[in-house]
């Protein structure tokens, strides 16, 4: 890249560039707003709707804690308080703050990293509208006693038919599994962004840190959500037809669950805590005006926090009777992730010693200091638990309540405080008051350690959590008190800063307030609907205080991509590790059909809830139409042929394979199908560990013989190889090859042949899926598989109508590609699948 | 430096943790009164120590960062600190702490393959929990809503659910353990001195899981086998006559479907064993003082006592009857 040597560009302006790029990134105006797809505007409603379910969760707190305040209390009736707290811990976590990290990965990411817009605009704004009618109307079951009330993780056999009748639970499964699906859907964005659409010259050294933990948190999605996903699904199927993965007289195991729900349960706390790490080494150097003191280490500490959080979720079973061996192994696991977390707050400190001048105290760094404080103290308590013995006492009391809430709110919510104080210049007219902004803090500092750090005394003393109210006498009385007391003063700060919210925050895109902080990052340059005028070449990690001027230079149109060459929203994709420009992607603009696909997978999902199946099929029919139309708009052929984007570099506009963003974005799905395949593989054989007596052949009925694997496992190649051969047949632009849509069609069949066989196979046998848990495991996986192969009859589908417009061809093909992607994986899948529910009983056996 | 006077605050309060536990209630972890809770005590205070330590390390040198002398920050600001705090202090102290942990654990674990001469089979339901000791003959002795131990012995504990998970919890005498249907768990308990102390369900079972305790009795051996020699045999006769006429109602009004009384026609096995009700030190698993008042409270208005509970309040019985039944009920001793 010696052109880029030219830059800034010298040369003036094309007279109409401006008005061009201006109209490419037009906000849709009036009612319209809600097509809109910019990150700017779909990233403030996201954190808008996150942090109101902040707000609804936390007055359920304060009612939670007004019950508690004194002993024998009858404010709230034990059925209304253990919905509150189910819907109170089911909303921070799934509703508020997973949402509000994914939110701030749309808000911050593409300003980060000078990009126009994330890759898939339509994606992220289809998952925040899924999430918003979802969450939403999971919410309101709290105020119709309709709200699950098993917890927030749901423990079976509590959570069973038999246990808890009514559609309460299932407002649990099928609420937050869907929002997790558009959890995924958010992740994948971020991957791909993250990767794909860095600024020229941004190498993965040179990434701010909020990337590389977005990063991370995003591939921790992709692996523990299927996990939850698969437990949502076992669980929601034996509450429906009785199929008992859970039910230990027909060789279930409660135990599973928690597995599963660990798996995921505790990568998730990571999951929170890690972007908001980020924000904190953003927020840091900021404040003190110096580089991060030892970049590297951190990004090892995050990749390491990551890998680690998968390695203890048996620390939430300490307790369940599991053998010493592995409690040793889990606690030693516990205590190691502390590690990477003492690097971090160790580099923190290093970066305000490092201050230029002194490290300068402004609400955000308050919110830093106070963060730093609250998150050691959870630290240290996390290290008690961790200890496995003391665990045996702690467990599951209110030690266990202040221990999480010391890391959740001081590890998420005072960072996610300093971000809105920090961040809010960038996205609204005005920044929030500083004066205001001391009292929200103090409150919420004052008012947050005298709520939870007499709970870790009271939880000593012997007080469980998830009790509705307690006897007098215990000694719990004015601990508690003082609790409830202090949730008010922190109450008072929340409100408080939500009063500098509506006095202050002016949303726009234009005329934003600036930098005040003179932060070194690119998300403070002067933006438009656009964000960037142009996209800087990026040559240090704090490319504003290298290069004063470089806010002007792009202001000024004097970097990359200053215009919209292709009269359309575009931005820059470059290689994953050092950020070479590769090609233009031409992204969509507003639209109607995401949003009608998100509404009504809501609506099909809740529908299911309450057993309208014929309408939720109907709603689910709808959603995938607005889908299939809203795919049809894309893939745009390369028909705009290449563009200059400044420096003499001239790039494609349009990419197919490994190298282009829609590819990556359907290997990242892959991994996500194969994380939840993973979960399901070790369920089999959790559960056959546990109950190998009615694993066939001795305590079910035979395996169908060798010809029905043999068989299946034959249609499987076949439809692979016609796939295959369609990518070779595919004609030059313009040509005809009328063999294609057979051929396609033929590998559709191929696939539904072999589900259909292998189900068929076992009904024959006489077995069934509600006899044992073995019969529930064969079927399971015969359902794991309809979902790959429904996808792969849809996508082939897509891809022979794409043909027959002639939009699919050797060049245009992006199509075709994704489908035969999944469709190999589907394949393999069911490959592995045969090899497992056939082969393993067998070998056992 | 008003940051400084928050942590200041902090730290007092800190340091009067051990103020505070010491005058802690029978259902405390901080009051031990068994090997396995003695064992833990020493292992919560030596990590609360070490981790108010590393509290206020952190708070010191974040100070020393903000607003030490320019010396101070350099030093502070270099690699050699962020590895020697970031990663070597943190693997010395863990790795003492998890050792310690370790042999704690390690301890328990033995105490649980040990032979032990006496076992108790402790149920958990929906809200209450059944109790079977194996008594003088080796039959099983039926109970309900309290574990009595005889000091100094190692007593192992069967724990179970025929439902939901329950989790088990004495905190004097040991830590938790989970009462998982299909499985059966064990540890071995040993009280160290008379007393009674209090536990509580600590897994979230739905409805009154807030509502279901017991009490624990540690008693001298020799009272020990006494009261077991009495709990295991049948029911004692009503000595007054208005209980006689209580245990008339009893049978009525078809208490024995849902209890046993050993000695009478009622085998129930739905509700709690009534044999010995009346020398329990509560109703209700831990939730009443036992006296006749309180069964004539409970029988009626069982579902504000304790909601969702499995008994179904019987209010249609006069005063004068309720009095008899509950008379019976607390003759049974």
């Amino acid at each position: 890249m010696n052109e880029v040597r030219e830059l800034p560009n010298e040369a003036p302006r094309p007279a109409n560039e401006l008005e061009e790029l201006e109209r490419a990134w037009k906000l849709p105006t009036g009612f319209r707003l809600i097509t809109a797809v910019n990150n700017q505007v779909i990233g403030i409603l996201y954190i808008g709707i996150a942090f109101l379910f902040f707000l609804l969760a936390g007055v359920l707190g304060v009612i939670m804690r007004t019950q508690l305040a004194v002993p024998e209390n009858d404010l709230v009736s034990q059925d209304l308080f253990n919905q509150i707290f189910t819907v109170h811990g089911t909303t921070m976590m799934f509703l508020f703050a997973v949402p509000a990290m994914e939110a701030l990965g749309v808000l911050l990411l593409p300003q980060m990293l000078a990009a126009r817009d994330l890759p898939f605009p339509r994606l992220s704004a289809f998952a925040i509208w899924a999430y918003i009618v979802g969450g939403l109307v999971f919410f309101s079951t709290i105020f119709y006693d309709l709200a699950p009330k098993g917890g927030w993780f749901m423990y079976p056999p509590l959570t069973l038919k038999e246990y808890s009748p009514g559609d309460n639970a299932d407002f649990w499964l099928l609420g937050i599994g869907f929002i997790e699906i558009s959890a995924i859907a958010g992740a994948i964005e971020i991957i791909v962004g993250v990767l794909r659409t860095r600024p020229p010259g941004m190498s993965l050294t040179r990434m701010p840190i909020f990337a590389w933990a977005m990063l991370i948190f995003a591939a921790m999605i992709m692996i523990a959500f299927p996990a939850v996903i698969l437990a949502t699904m076992l669980l929601e199927i034996e509450r429906s037809f009785g199929w008992p993965f859970f039910t230990a007289d027909k060789g279930g195991d409660p135990l599973l669950w928690q597995h599963l729900f660990w798996f995921f349960g505790h990568p998730e706390v990571y999951i929170i805590f890690l972007p908001a790490a980020g924000l904190v080494s953003m927020i840091v150097p900021a404040m003190a005006r110096r580089p991060l003191v030892g970049y590297r280490l951190i990004v090892v500490a995050l990749i390491g926090t990551g890998f680690f959080s998968f390695g203890l979720w048996v620390h939430h079973m300490f307790t369940t009777g599991i053998p010493a061996l592995s409690l040793g192994f889990f606690s030693a696991a516990s205590m190691a992730v502390a590690i990477p977390s003492g690097i971090q707050v160790f580099s923190w400190i290093a970066t305000i010693a490092s201050s230029k001048e002194r490290f300068r105290i402004t609400t955000p760094s308050l919110f830093v200091l106070g963060f730093l404080f609250i998150f050691t103290v959870g630290g240290v308590t996390g290290v008690m638990v961790a200890l496995v013995p003391l665990d045996f006492q702690v467990h599951d009391t209110y030690f266990v309540v202040a221990h999480f809430h010391y890391v959740l709110i001081g590890g998420m919510v005072f960072p996610l405080f300093a971000t809105f104080y920090y961040w809010i210049p960038m996205v609204s007219r005005k920044m929030l008051s500083e004066r205001l902004g001391r009292w929200v803090f103090w409150l919420m500092f004052i008012g947050f350690n005298v709520t939870f750090f007499p709970m870790h005394i009271t939880g000593l003393i012997g007080m469980p959590r998830r009790v509705w109210t307690y006897p007098d006498g215990l000694g719990w009385n004015t601990l508690n008190m003082v609790s409830t007391v202090g949730s008010y003063i922190l109450a008072a700060g929340v409100a408080l800063f939500v009063i500098d919210l509506f006095l202050r925050f002016r949303p726009t895109m234009e005329n934003n307030a600036g930098d005040p902080w003179r932060a070194g990052t690119l998300e403070w340059l002067p933006t438009g609907a656009y964000s960037a005028r142009s996209i800087p070449f990026v040559t240090s990690r704090e490319p504003l205080w290298d290069n004063p001027n470089l806010g002007t230079e792009v202001e000024e149109g004097r970097h990359f991509l200053p215009g919209a060459p292709t009269g359309e929203r575009e931005t820059i994709v470059t290689s994953p590790v050092d950020a070479k420009p590769q090609y233009i992607i031409r992204m969509p603009g507003p639209g109607w059909a995401h949003l009608v696909a998100a509404v009504f997978m809501a609506a099909a999902f809740l529908l299911l809830t309450v057993k309208l199946v014929t309408i939720a099929l109907i709603c689910a029919v709808i959603s995938i139409a607005a889908c299939i139309v809203w795919g049809w708009q894309l893939d745009h052929g390369p028909g705009k042929g290449e563009v200059d984007i400044g420096a003499g570099i001239k790039l494609p506009t349009y990419m197919a394979g490994p190298r282009s963003h829609a590819w990556w974005a359907m290997a990242v799905l892959i991994l996500v199908a194969s994380s939840l395949y993973i979960a399901y593989v070790f369920s089999y054989l959790y559960l056959w560990v546990v109950s190998p007596e009615v694993w066939a052949p001795h305590g079910s009925p035979d395996l169908p013989g060798f010809g029905w694997p043999l068989g299946t496992a034959l249609l499987l190649i076949a439809g692979t190889g016609s796939m295959v051969l369609v990518r070779r047949m595919l004609p030059a632009p313009g040509g005809r090859e009328p063999a294609i849509p057979p051929m396609l069609a033929l590998a559709a069949g191929c696939l539904l042949a072999a589900f259909l066989a292998e189900v068929w196979g076992h009904w024959m046998t006489g077995l069934r899926p509600a006899q044992n848990s073995y019969g529930a495991m064969v079927y399971m996986a015969s359902v794991l598989n309809f979902q790959v192969v429904f996808a792969c009859v849809v996508l082939a589908g897509f891809a022979i109508a794409r043909y027959l417009t002639g939009k699919l061809d050797a060049e245009r093909r992006v199509g075709y590609e994704n489908a035969a992607l999944l469709y190999y994986y589907a394949a393999g899948q069911m490959l592995l699948g045969l090899v497992l529910v056939h082969g393993f009983p067998r070998l056992a056996g | 430096m008003r940051f400084g006077k928050g942590w200041v605050f902090r730290a007092i309060a800190l340091s009067a943790l051990p103020g505070i536990a010491s005058c802690s209630g029978v259902q405390s972890a901080l009051s031990p009164r068994g090997v396995e809770a003695l064992r833990i005590d020493p292992l919560f205070w030596t990590s609360a120590a070490v981790g108010l330590a590393v509290t206020l390390m952190v708070v010191i040198l974040v100070a020393a960062a903000l607003y030490g002398p320019p010396r101070w920050r350099e030093r502070l600001s270099g690699d050699r600190m962020l590895i020697g705090g970031g990663i070597v202090l943190p693997i010395i102290v863990l790795t003492g702490l998890f050792t310690y942990g370790l042999l704690v654990m390690q301890a328990g674990a033995v105490r649980g393959e040990q032979e032990t001469d006496a076992t108790v089979t402790i149920t958990g339901k929906l809200w209450w929990w059944e109790v079977v000791y194996e008594g003088p003959d080796g039959k099983a002795v039926l109970s309900a809503n309290e574990l009595r131990l005889p000091v100094g012995r190692p007593v192992r504990l069967r724990l179970e659910s025929d439902n939901v998970i329950h989790s088990f919890w004495a905190p004097q005498i040991a830590g938790k353990l989970d009462m998982i249907p299909g499985r059966t768990n064990e540890v071995v308990v040993e009280a160290t001195e008379p007393a009674v102390s209090r536990g509580q369900c600590a897994e979230y079972c739905g409805g009154a899981h807030a509502l279901m305790a017991f009490y624990v009795v540690a008693m001298a051996q020799a009272e020990y086998d006494a009261w077991l020699a009495r709990e295991a045999g049948p029911a004692v006769e009503p000595v007054s006559e208005e209980a006689a006429r209580g245990r008339e109602i009893f049978f009525e009004h078809g208490c024995g479907a849902c209890h046993q009384v050993r000695g009478t026609e009622a085998r129930g096995v739905i509700g709690p064993d009534l044999t010995h009700v009346g020398s329990r030190k509560s109703l209700a698993a831990g939730m009443m003082s036992n006296d006749a008042q309180a069964f004539a409270r409970w029988i009626v208005d069982n579902q504000h006592i304790k909601p969702e509970n499995k008994m179904p309040p019987f209010g249609q019985f006069s005063e004068e009857e309720l009095s008899a039944l509950a008379a019976y009920l607390d003759s049974l001793e």
